[in-house]
């Protein structure tokens, strides 16, 4: 048999052979026993001296090429049963991913905090401030600035809780038009803002009311501020808060601090404006007071009503939140239940 | 107030059904509560005839009546109604009827007599029992004696009538009349109104020669009285006792209810008064006198006021003017000879008198918003009208006026221009003329310009602003445009403090608190506790509760009482914060400082028990974990340190921590004191409470960038045995202090006090990580460095390092 042949079966021989391997420590085996140093191709290799000196690189350039070839079938075969190993490690390694994820601390921001936010953002888009003011309030700025005197009929409307004859727990955002209007720089533009916050009623609580709840005050004043502009302004509100399908509309009302007053409806939630129990059969469900700023408010703060004037709106987030989620007692928002709390995880 | 749409008919021509009436008013005038038809679900509810009533042979009470239904065959009809007698027209609910309440009548037999329907009492087809006459009120009403058999009942008693009930805004007292309603709907409709106006038949004497008043001006700008003799008193025709009934009152006698009947009318409030009990023929208008006593007509004492106003003649009060007549000279069986009394009161008297006395009746509320003032003679002249036409009464000749200032119409003027500028319409000068004068008002033009005319029942009209109202309104609200203000730019931006509030709720919500906002009046022994610095209480004068009596002093006990909630509704794991204010009050001052808190409480656990993870019970640790990533996120200034406070009577001794920034306390943490936490009814609990205005005010680290060193650190471990009172601080300010240059960080990592450390100390162990930014660190620096850690941790903490 020739060298060359002697390659040849060398060849088929150890091809089988990478081909029968099953594992790893077959496919090393193999590799020492055909390429190692007392190979069979090392053999042949060692036989070459005995061969014709033009012969010789003939048959060594095709031992080379059989080594090359053993090799490669040999890291084939490697890289074939690593990765069977691999899979059926993955194999193993399966889960039950319907199995619930492990729980997380998350904590959610109170319904009517959202919503102060929800109407905070609205406005600051439209070039307003975001004001806060005192709890504890003068009985001058919560009622008599507003134009309310001692002795008013519509302080009946209010029951309020006083701590002494001029101190009080504020009945309404409102005083903080007082505050800012005597405040204001008009020569610096014009004043546009919003006071969010907390408010106090001598009432009892029961499922529709509660003796503190929450009032954002709107308050716009301009040379040019129009009524219109009050209604559009209420309007941009709405369908902020409750989505573009929702209408306004403006009632005649009565607040002292205001003139014209009037009240905001809105399509009724429930039934959609053809009317139902909710908007007591008239498709729309009173949200809001507002109005044209009272003169006399004005000329209190030192601010000349012939030559400014404008809107001022109070917005109640209980009631809102009471509407849009169909909360049916308002004292959920001050008990703060847990499974209360966590209903309102929406973001965004 | 209760209006009638069939009365409004009367006077105006409407071609609309009562809730389009109802809508239009809302949207125009004043807020409707309900429209009431009373015969709405109602069924088969009939005049009967009674023609035989019989005792029930086994019943000592009822009776057995036929009765006549306007059918061939009377019906048999069981009644116990005391009053009932043969030959009356009754109410009879038919078999198949349905009454008030939705309760079907269905043919019974009633103690084994056969009762084919029910003979019914007014209340038993709706009626309120308030406006029900006293003589039906225990038993079943009767009908007028020319009611025919098999009629339906709601026309005779007026049910067929809708009912539309106004809530009228304090300013609009002229909506407590049908008049006053009746001048707004002709604006609203545009149609001109017909009202009538009384003629008085006088007789008799000249009224001067009977009686004489005497007024205090200041407490009645009028007081106008009217004497009617020789009336015969009884019961008002149907007519009359249907308008008050459907209003709300109930009917008296003709002479009360045709004063009840005026004031429905005009809105202007009167009062009959028996002349023949007068002591004397004089009357005074005056305030009351100390000691002063009187009986009111429902009966009731009153000791008077010195600010009362009241009636009196020469022996002392008759009536607590303007809200309620006397008991003594009221109208009562015999009364022949009234004095009319049509009046207007000064409405700040009459609104005090009436809280005072707790007695808010229709004429007290109608003062209080004020009448028409120049309508009072109007209203005295058509009662006494009536008392002639129904009780046959002699109207003596006159009225006595004891005061008469009636005020000028207000006039004021407007320009076109302001109107459009301010509602943002462009309406003409025809347009708001015609709507001004269809309310009634008089309006002269003069280029721009509107000179406005107001009528005295208009009280509430004053000034330009209140025209723009009337026109608004008038001209609906539905065409104003919708726009948005114009002008000058303005920048809405929040401002620091309101950005620190933001990101402290939205890192205290990803730290795993949820949102609470809690009751900041709240008991006297609650807003005491867990007080971060000394203060007074701030106490309302009139609570409502005990349980809401007191401005809360800290947020914690708010967030205990809503665990406390949870707790009770079997709610066990309940983490919570509240953002708000507490109030400080310092002695001698009547108002309180208003200080921005953040709190926290935890009660059981943060992260629920799952099949992959056992729950992990709240502790101390995980609450200064919150609290330091808090914290961090606020990126105070300045070292945040925890020193041990054993003093706070409210928190566990050994568990509760002062919470300084850079030296100054901010707040505290730490466990509630378990007598604190039983008295709340709540389970172990861990709360913190911070002062949110001073990390407000404190200066902040601002974002910086730092080069992350591309050489290797090295680590080494330290464990050591300290004595139990050394403190993991004081250890790692020692380590950091004398860790060398290139010390990065201390980290604790094991903590071990049990059986394998001798008794009274503990075993520490910290990873000390190097790291030189610039080159590699070499082996010898570090072990130097970290063999000078170790010396002066022996030498100075008396560590034993293992």
């Amino acid at each position: 048999m020739s060298l060359k042949d002697k390659l040849s079966e060398l060849r088929q021989r150890g091809l089988a052979d990478i081909k029968q391997s099953t594992d790893l420590k077959d496919v090393n085996q193999v590799r020492v026993q055909l390429l190692g140093k007392k190979g069979p191709i090392t053999e042949v290799l060692r036989g070459m001296r005995d061969l014709d000196a033009a012969e010789r690189p003939k048959v060594g350039a095709f031992a080379n090429e059989i080594r090359d070839d053993l090799t490669a079938a040999l890291t084939q075969r490697k890289a074939e049963l690593e990765q069977a190993v691999l899979n059926a490690q993955l194999a193993k390694e399966t889960l039950d991913v319907t199995l619930p994820g492990t729980p997380v601390a998350k904590g959610e921001p109170h319904v009517i905090q959202q919503i102060v936010d929800q109407i905070e953002d609205l406005f600051l888009g439209m070039g307003y401030q975001v004001l806060s003011g005192p709890e504890v309030e003068e009985d001058k700025y919560n009622f008599e600035m507003m134009n309310l005197p001692k002795n008013h009929p519509a302080r009946d409307m209010q029951d309020t809780f006083y701590i002494t004859k001029d101190i009080l727990m504020r009945t309404q955002t409102s005083p903080m038009q007082a505050r800012t209007l005597e405040k204001h720089d008009f020569s610096k533009g014009p004043l546009k803002m919003i006071s969010p916050g907390v408010v106090y009623r001598r009432d009892t609580d029961d499922p529709t009311h509660s003796h503190q709840f929450h009032q954002v005050e709107g308050l716009v004043i301009d040379k040019h501020i129009t009524m219109a502009d009050l209604k559009g302004t209420l309007q941009v509100l709405a369908h902020e808060l409750f989505g573009d399908k929702f209408d306004v509309r403006l009632r005649p009302s009565y607040f002292p601090f205001t003139e014209p007053s009037v009240e905001a409806d809105i399509t009724c939630f429930n039934c959609g404006g053809k009317g139902c129990k909710v908007c007591k059969n008239t498709g729309w469900i009173e949200v809001l007071g507002a109005g044209m700023v009272h003169p006399n408010v004005l000329k209190m703060a030192g601010v000349d009503p012939d030559v400014y004037g404008g809107f001022a709106f109070g917005v109640g987030p209980d009631r809102f939140a009471m509407l849009k989620y169909g909360v049916d007692d308002i004292r959920n928002f001050y008990l703060n239940d847990v499974r209360f709390l966590t209903q309102f995880t929406k973001k965004g | 107030m209760k209006i009638s749409y069939n009365w409004i008919k009367e006077y105006l021509d409407l071609d609309v059904k009562p809730v389009d009436l109802a809508e239009k008013i809302e949207r125009t005038s004043v807020e409707v509560d309900d429209v009431i038809k009373p015969s709405d679900g109602l069924k088969k509810i009939v005049v009967g005839h009674v023609l035989s009533v019989e005792a029930h042979p086994d019943s000592d009470h009822l009776h057995i009546c036929q009765v006549d239904v306007g059918e061939a065959e009377p019906l048999q009809i069981v009644c116990g109604a005391p009053n009932i007698a043969e030959g009356q027209n009754v109410i009879v609910a038919l078999p198949g009827s349905r009454i008030a309440n939705n309760v079907k009548i269905k043919k019974s037999k009633m103690r084994g007599v056969p009762s084919a329907g029910m003979i019914c009492a007014l209340q038993e087809i709706g009626f309120s029992e308030d406006v029900v006459p006293k003589a039906y009120v225990e038993g079943i009403y009767v009908l007028p004696e020319d009611a025919t058999p098999g009629d339906a009942v709601y026309d005779y008693l007026g049910m067929n009538d809708s009912l539309i009930d106004l809530d009228v805004t304090p300013n609009r007292g002229d909506m407590l009349s049908l008049y006053g309603t009746l001048h707004d709907l002709a604006a609203i409709y545009d149609k001109p109104i017909d009202l009538d106006h009384p003629a008085v038949k006088e007789d008799g004497a000249a009224i001067d020669d009977q009686l004489a008043v005497h007024v205090d001006e200041t407490l009645s700008s009028q007081y106008r009285m009217r004497l009617v003799k020789n009336l015969k008193l009884g019961p008002s025709p149907m007519w009359l006792q249907i308008r008050l009934w459907n209003a709300g009152m109930r009917p008296i006698n003709n002479v009360v209810d045709i004063t009840n009947y005026i004031m429905l009318k005009y809105g202007q409030p009167l009062h009959a008064f028996d002349y023949d009990k007068f002591a004397g023929e004089d009357v005074y208008v005056r305030t009351a006198k100390a000691g002063e006593k009187l009986t009111t007509l429902d009966e009731n004492d009153h000791d008077l006021d010195e600010n009362d106003i009241v009636i009196a003649d020469q022996k002392g009060p008759i009536a607590l003017a303007g809200i309620m007549g006397g008991l003594d000279a009221s109208i009562h069986d015999g009364t022949t000879t009234v004095a009319i009394e049509s009046a207007v009161f000064e409405h700040d008297h009459i609104r005090k008198a009436a809280q005072r006395h707790n007695l808010h009746t229709d004429a007290s509320q109608r003062f209080e918003r004020g009448v028409n003032q120049a309508g009072v003679q109007e209203a005295l002249d058509a009662a006494a009208q009536l008392m002639n036409e129904l009780a046959d009464g002699e109207v003596q000749k006159g009225s006595v006026v004891g005061s008469s200032n009636i005020p000028e119409p207000a006039v004021i003027t407007i320009t076109l221009p302001h109107v459009n500028a301010i509602l943002g319409t462009e309406l003409t000068m025809d347009q708001v003329a015609h709507i001004l004068e269809s309310l009634g008002f008089k309006v002269v033009i003069s280029a721009e310009t509107l000179t406005v005319t107001v009528p005295v029942r208009r009280n509430d009209i004053h000034i330009p602003a209140d025209l723009l109202e009337e026109i608004a309104r008038i001209y609906g609200y539905d065409q104003l445009p919708a726009t948005l203000p114009t002008g000058r730019m303005t920048m809405g931006s929040l401002t620091t403090k309101q950005r620190l509030v933001r990101a402290t709720r939205k890192s205290l919500e990803g730290l795993g608190l949820n949102q609470a906002i809690s009751y900041a009046l709240t008991t006297a022994d609650k807003a005491k506790m867990f007080m971060m610095q000394a203060s007074e209480t701030t106490e309302l004068a009139w609570p409502m509760t005990v349980d809401h009596a007191v401005l809360r002093m800290n947020l914690i006990t708010g967030l205990l009482d809503d665990i406390a909630y949870n707790s009770a509704r079997k709610v066990k794991d309940v983490a919570l914060y509240e953002q708000g204010r507490v109030f400080y009050r310092e002695d001698g001052q009547d108002r309180p400082a208003e200080e921005e808190h953040i709190a926290g409480a935890i009660t059981g656990t943060l992260l629920p028990a799952a099949w992959n993870q056992p729950a992990q019970p709240v502790d101390f640790f995980q609450m200064k974990g919150i609290v330091a990533a808090y914290l961090k996120d606020m990126a105070v200034n300045g070292d945040v340190t925890y020193v041990p406070n054993a003093d706070m009577p409210e928190m566990h001794p050994g568990r509760t921590a002062d919470i300084l920034v850079h030296g100054h306390r901010i707040g505290f943490l730490g466990e509630v004191h378990p007598s604190i936490a039983k008295k709340f009814k709540v389970g172990a609990t861990y709360v913190f409470e911070l002062n949110l205005q001073a990390i407000v005010d404190m200066p902040k680290q601002e974002n910086q960038y730092d080069v992350i060193s591309r050489y290797p650190a090295i680590t080494r471990d330290i464990a050591m045995l300290v004595d139990n009172d050394i403190t993991n601080e004081q250890i790692v300010a020692l380590i950091e202090r004398r860790g060398g240059a290139f010390l990065q960080s201390v980290k604790l990592f094991d903590v071990y006090d049990g059986v394998k450390v001798p008794k009274g100390k503990k075993s520490l162990a910290y990873t000390l990580t190097y790291q030189d930014k610039h080159e590699t660190l070499v082996d010898d620096a570090v072990t130097q460095a970290f063999d000078k850690v170790s010396k002066h941790l022996e030498e100075d903490l008396g560590a034993e390092i293992r």
